[in-house]
């Protein structure tokens, strides 16, 4: 909500020439989402600071901006993209380096500082070092608690970052437009293509070399891969881009890779045409099936319409070439109700998917799998709760994802296996997925059943 | 002439072009019973006469036939119907639908159809083309019964064809008209002795005249109703036959033929069967009382026919039971299922048929009673009910009285005969049949645009995109569905104040029930904390039995959206043992006839379960609120001490920070640390429903009574709710109850309830009222429409927030909330249940795009 700049390189007071804002006027300019106060705290040859206050309307953000359906929300508070338009919008010139009475100035490094309140970040006062100290700036960050009256919640995720450095003002202004909304890691806006221009206009000259450059890209186009990908590409032409693109922190290691690719392996080693992806997600495994020509046929299933969306998009459902055209259909549903669009399958796979239902529903499960959708063969993984301890971030007692209901030992996984072939008529065979170790297992294990025909 | 046409039936029309159909179809039947390929034609090509349309045109009239015959409807089709291919796939689709067809051919000399097809114009045919469907229909004549038509008219001439008249003819098995109540009773196997026994200890007297014609009656008019399978294998099957005989004949008795019976029937009609399944005992007994009786014997089982349609569609008999599609029609499918059931052809350890469970599988609305399969006891299940407990095996005779669906029996003396497959189930069993069926609820019952029947708003209907949306929320987040019986409705508020700094005034709410005749309201201390539903049973055998629970808890606790309330299960325990504990002190078991109660309760404090929301979205705003405006606020002042004018910046962002500080305090109030359920406060306020009753018609006063006994009964935990009540045509009263709210929000306290004294009520000319209207408190609000909501030019724009879809949600909502209940507490499949729970559920969802 709050930016302030403050020059010491004397006189001052050009500071007023850069920006284009008369250090004695108090102005405020028009925003859509409310207004921004532009003045001076601070004026002396020696010293002079600019604020810029955003006004942001707390009302019509909801009311007739749509951009949010909670009245009560940091926004109006926090340095955010909201800040970032703000910047542009008032500083527009000095952004651009311009500068009509002092064109002088504009490429020469100034002594600087400036003040940031109150800025979200959730990665706390790290990530702000990691983000701004490679540019040769001295941080300060001073934060609090996020409720006095509740010392046991902990320190909140909001600061005052001051940043002071030698550089020029056109430069410091366009650190702060790209990495405030990367560190607050949200954006108000729809991003599409032209906010990659936009990045590659503000990162020229720093970003490039930037050591967070992959993910100041990730973050500042809202995390999208597309136009990470297509941003990178620009920003690093010397290196050959593979044609895989680079995987963002918080995607997917390859051993997800490793259990689709035995998944498919059983599916084909049993037979199976007709094959159902239960709980399919955003289409990891379908990918593979669809792309393969041992299945004539492949339906998705998901509860979540979110994942479904996703998964089409993601297989370009509605632009495969001709012989590919309607083999994978996709179908929102559940596992925890009977379904008879499942029936008379040859196979159905549950990958990674049993340990997002409440155990109390497992047996529900059972029987609309195994029961009535009753498929010849299902391939089922799930992951080793004991391979846990060998991962560094899973804790004692902690799962590995957040919407885990449960997650087994290989005897708990075993145990349950057997007893399901047995009640449903079904053989059962226990395999590890990924490296083993000797005390603790593969990360995954995979139960492969077979229906018992009579 | 007359002719009978059976009311399920597929008339053909058969005739050359200019026969004179069309003219016929429209003086004899509705416009709408008559689907006429001509007109299929017109609506395909604009052009009725288009033959390249026929094809098309077909496919149209088949469809609309499909539909009318599924629904019932007789069904007339106006084509020319002259060769043999056009009729067989009519004669198919009917067969379908167990529809009985007749053919009316109008068989008209050539001349005829020539001379007034010329009067056609347009339309015309050519003479080539009339001769050759003459031939055509000359050749048919012979083999139309033959082709599966059950019935033949035909009119050779103009003036049999003026003279023509019909009547629609009721089936055999429509009684629809018949009320009862009755008295179904299930296969009796000739246990005469067991026959009377029950019959006497329904009520009935029996008298036998010197020539033993018995005399059957009930003092209260009720009437027997057999299922069948009256002969074979037990002692004294005569006396049975002589029993029933003579009841049906005075209309005492209804009786549907079983398959005993059918086997007898062909036997004494000199058919050969094969003697076996106790047949040689009724053959043996009927030769020993003599021809006369036999040949009565097979009058009777002549006119015996497959099931009975009873009172308004309301009760289906049939002696093995009866798929919804089946009941009424006639065809020899629905004799089969109605005598044998649907069996899959395979045989189990015992070399009996395997069943196939159609009765799992049931979604009518009708109640469906039947027999044939010899059951241990009786069980429900979705709306039927096999009441054949093998009295010649030894088991009972079993008798289920309608309407009031109580079983009852008498002991077999003794076994007559050795069942094949042992009977010897315990008697009782948790989980019941319905139980084990309803653990799997079908998608398809949930998925689409629904529609359904609530007893006070009639149809609600559910949007497909809600619908989806709820299946997600029911999988993922919500508790097992047989815990899951009840969600509350969502509440609105007041319309809007007009007076200042206010945006909810207790004034309308007060005015809203004024305004539809409530005299008298009751306000509510509004209880800051999270909605819960609370269902605890007297112990842990009850909810096994009653909710099929299998997990050993006494109860749940779960969130208006369905989910498990507490995380931590000891603390649901404690929580529950603790309701549970204090309903047995204050003796609400006892004083309502109940082993479970179901609560709608607020659960303090808030932070108990909002938690994570408090602290990023409550508390985070309140920091980064803090945070922002102390900077702000400085730099102001030192640009004020410099001399700029600042000044109504400084007063704005002042308020800004008092309006942060003051949301700071509103939330603070709402969270306390809870470490053990003696930081939990549980304050209910209504007792929904108990056994056999939801308690909506008892008044809200009954209600707090309920919650005060159970919070004087616990002394802690459970909390009692302030109460005031106001005349609304009082001004006086009225001004203590605006007063009673600004003192409840002075002291931070949510806001307060107001509801009519009646849990449900309806203006005189049957609206709905909303049941309850929420006031909230000026500070409260700022944790709902934000810290600065209250300043003058905020509250203008927020005065704009409609209601009427809150209203109408509420409304909605509170229907399904209690149809949902009402269908539990009678004892209706839980997909009957689970509909109404997905149903608000989906209303409380932002509907997603359902179509992929």
């Amino acid at each position: 909500m709050l930016l302030t700049i403050t020059s010491s390189q004397e006189p001052a007071t050009d500071l007023g020439y850069l920006l284009h804002k008369h250090p004695d006027k108090v102005q405020s300019f028009a925003l859509s989402f409310g207004q921004a106060h532009v003045f001076y705290p601070d004026t002396s040859a020696e010293r002079c600071t600019v604020a810029l206050v955003l006004d942001i309307d707390p009302v019509g953000l909801v009311r007739s901006k749509g951009l949010f359906d909670q009245y009560v929300n940091d926004r109006p508070y926090t340095a955010s993209s909201f800040l970032s338009v703000a910047m542009a919008t008032v500083f527009s010139t000095a952004l651009a380096g311009r500068s009509k009475a002092r064109p002088d100035l504009v490429g020469q490094a100034l002594p600087l500082e400036a003040t940031v309140a109150a800025m979200p970040c959730y990665g706390g006062e790290a990530l702000i070092r990691r983000l701004f100290e490679p540019l040769g700036y001295k941080v300060m960050v001073s934060g609090a608690a996020l409720d006095d009256k509740f010392p046991e919640w902990g320190e909140g995720s909001y600061y005052t970052v001051t940043l002071a450095g030698t550089l020029p003002l056109r430069q410091l202004l366009s650190h702060l437009y790209v990495l405030i909304p990367v560190l607050d890691n949200d954006k108000h806006y729809y991003v599409g293509d032209d906010e990659v221009a936009k990045l590659l206009r503000h990162g020229e000259g720093w970003l490039e070399s930037h050591p967070d450059c992959e993910f100041i890209t990730w973050r500042y186009l809202k995390r999208s891969r597309r136009l990470a990908t297509a941003a990178l590409g620009q920003l690093t032409p010397e290196e050959n881009i593979t044609e895989a693109p680079p995987l963002p922190k918080d995607q997917p290691p390859p051993l997800q890779e490793q259990r689709v690719f035995s998944v498919v392996e059983q599916l084909k080693t049993h037979g199976v045409k007709r094959v159902l992806d239960l709980g399919c997600g955003e289409g990891r495994l379908l990918r593979h099936l669809l792309e393969d020509p041992a299945f004539s046929e492949v339906v998705g299933l998901d509860v979540s319409h979110v994942a479904l969306d996703r998964a089409r998009e993601r297989l370009h459902l509605d632009r495969l070439p001709p012989h590919l055209d309607g083999k994978v259909t996709l179908w929102h549903g559940s596992l925890i109700y009977r379904d008879r669009r499942l029936e008379g399958f040859d196979g159905a796979a549950l990958v990674e998917v049993i340990e997002h239902l409440d155990l109390a529903k497992i047996p529900i499960m059972e029987r609309v799998v195994f029961e009535f959708a009753r498929p010849r063969v299902v391939v089922l993984t799930t992951p080793n709760k004991e391979y846990n301890c060998l991962y560094p971030g899973i804790g004692k007692g902690m799962m590995r994802h957040k919407d885990h209901r449960f997650e087994w030992t290989r005897q708990e996984f075993s145990d349950w296996a057997y007893r399901v072939g047995e009640r449903f008529g079904y053989s059962v065979e226990i395999r590890g997925l990924g490296s083993e170790d000797p005390s603790v297992g593969s990360s995954s294990q995979m139960g492969v059943f077979i229906r018992d025909d009579r | 002439m007359t002719a009978k046409i059976p009311e399920l039936s597929l008339v053909l029309l058969i005739g050359a072009s200019g026969a004179g159909k069309s003219s016929f179809a429209r003086q004899h039947f509705l416009p709408t019973e008559v689907i006429s390929s001509d007109a299929c034609r017109a609506l395909v090509s604009d052009d009725e006469t288009d033959l390249s349309a026929t094809g098309d045109a077909f496919q149209i009239l088949h469809a609309i036939a499909g539909k009318r015959m599924a629904r019932g409807r007789l069904t007339v089709i106006d084509a020319t119907n002259v060769q043999p291919d056009s009729r067989r796939s009519l004669i198919a689709l009917a067969r379908e639908h167990h529809f009985l067809i007749t053919a009316i051919v109008l068989n008209l000399p050539p001349a005829v159809c020539v001379e007034r097809n010329l009067r056609r114009g347009d339309r015309q045919v050519g003479r080539p083309v009339i001769q050759r469907q003459i031939h055509q229909l000359t050749r048919s004549l012979s083999h139309l019964r033959h082709e599966g038509i059950h019935q033949v008219i035909t009119l050779t001439s103009e003036e049999e064809v003026q003279g023509f008249h019909w009547e629609r003819q009721p089936l055999w098995n429509n009684k629809q008209s018949e009320h009862g109540p009755f008295d179904i009773i299930g296969d009796v196997h000739g246990c005469f002795d067991e026959l009377r026994a029950l019959i006497q200890k329904l009520g009935y007297v029996i008298r036998q005249d010197a020539d033993g014609t018995y005399h059957v009656a009930h003092p209260k008019g009720r009437t027997l109703v057999f299922l069948g399978d009256l002969v074979d294998r037990g002692p004294e099957i005569a006396a049975v036959l002589r029993l029933v005989m003579d009841a049906v004949s005075v209309g005492t008795a209804l009786c549907v033929i079983g398959n005993h019976e059918w086997k007898l029937l062909r036997k004494l009609k000199g058919k050969t069967v094969t003697v076996s399944h106790g047949l040689q005992e009724t053959l043996d007994q009927l030769d020993a009382v003599g021809p006369k009786f036999k040949e009565r014997v097979l009058h009777f089982l002549n006119g015996l026919v497959s099931h009975y349609v009873l009172d308004e569609g309301r009760l289906v008999v049939a002696h093995a039971g009866l798929p919804e599609t089946m009941h009424g029609r006639g065809s020899a499918k629905v004799r089969e299922f109605a005598l044998y059931g649907e069996t899959t052809g395979e045989t189990d350890e015992f070399g009996l048929p395997v069943r196939y469970n159609w009765a799992a599988d049931y979604h009518g609305h009708a109640m469906v009673v039947y027999g044939h399969t010899p059951v241990p006891q009786v069980e429900w299940l979705n709306h039927t009910i096999n009441i054949d407990t093998g009295c010649v095996y030894g088991g009972h005779l079993t008798a289920l009285c309608y309407p009031e669906k109580e079983a009852v029996e008498v002991p077999a003396l003794r076994m007559y005969v050795d069942p094949i497959r042992p009977l010897n189930f315990p008697k009782v069993k948790a989980p019941s049949a319905q139980q084990v069926h309803d653990e799997v609820l079908d998608i398809g019952d949930f998925i689409g645009k629904r529609r359904i029947e609530t007893n006070l708003m009639g149809m609600v209907t559910i949007q497909e995109g809600n619908a989806a949306a709820a299946i997600e929320v029911l999988s993922r987040f919500a508790v097992d569905p047989q815990w899951l019986i009840y969600l509350p409705p969502t509440m609105s508020p007041g319309e809007t104040s007009s007076e200042p700094y206010t945006l909810e005034h207790p004034h309308e709410a007060f005015t809203y029930y004024q305004r539809h005749g409530v005299n008298e309201v009751l306000c509510e201390q509004k209880h800051m904390g999270s909605r819960a539903v609370v269902v605890v049973c007297r112990d842990v055998e009850v909810a096994a039995r009653r909710f099929g629970a299998m997990d050993r808890g006494l109860g749940i606790i779960y969130t208006r959206t369905g989910r498990r309330f507490f995380d931590d299960p000891t603390m649901e325990r404690s929580v529950l043992q603790r309701i549970g504990n204090a309903a047995e002190t204050a003796g609400l078991f006892e004083q309502l006839q109940t082993d479970w109660l179901l609560l709608d309760a607020e659960i303090m404090p808030w932070s108990l379960k909002a938690d994570p929301l408090v602290r990023q979205q409550y508390a985070g705003t309140g920091r980064a609120g803090t945070l922002g405006l102390e900077s702000v606020n400085r730099v102001l002042a030192k640009a004020a001490s410099r001399g700029l004018d600042v000044s109504s910046l400084q007063a704005k962002f002042s308020t800004r920070y008092m309006n942060i500080e003051r949301y700071i305090a509103a939330y603070r109030a709402y969270v306390w640390r809870v470490q053990s359920v003696e930081d939990i406060k549980i304050a209910p306020f209504h007792l929904m429903a108990s056994e056999g009753s939801v308690h909506t018609n008892r008044d809200h006063v009954w209600h707090l009574d309920q919650v005060r006994a159970l919070a004087e009964a616990d002394g802690g935990l459970i909390q009692a709710t302030p109460i005031l009540r106001v005349r609304v045509d009082d001004a006086a009263s009225i001004m203590q109850g605006v007063r009673w709210w600004e003192q409840l929000t002075d002291r931070g306290h949510e806001g307060m309830v107001v509801k009519p004294l009646s849990f449900i009520h309806q203006t005189s000319d049957g609206k709905l009222l909303q049941p309850a209207i929420k006031v909230r408190g000026r500070e409260y609000l700022r944790i709902i429409y934000g810290p600065d909501y209250s300043d003058e030019e905020n509250l203008a724009r927020l005065r704009q927030r409609g209601l009427s879809h809150k209203r109408s949600l509420a409304l909605r909502e509170f229907a399904l909330g209690i149809e949902g209940l009402t269908r539990f507490v009678e004892r209706e499949p839980q997909r009957r249940v689970h509909e109404c729970v997905h149903a608000v559920l989906a209303l409380e969802s932002e509907p997603i795009d359902p179509r992929l």
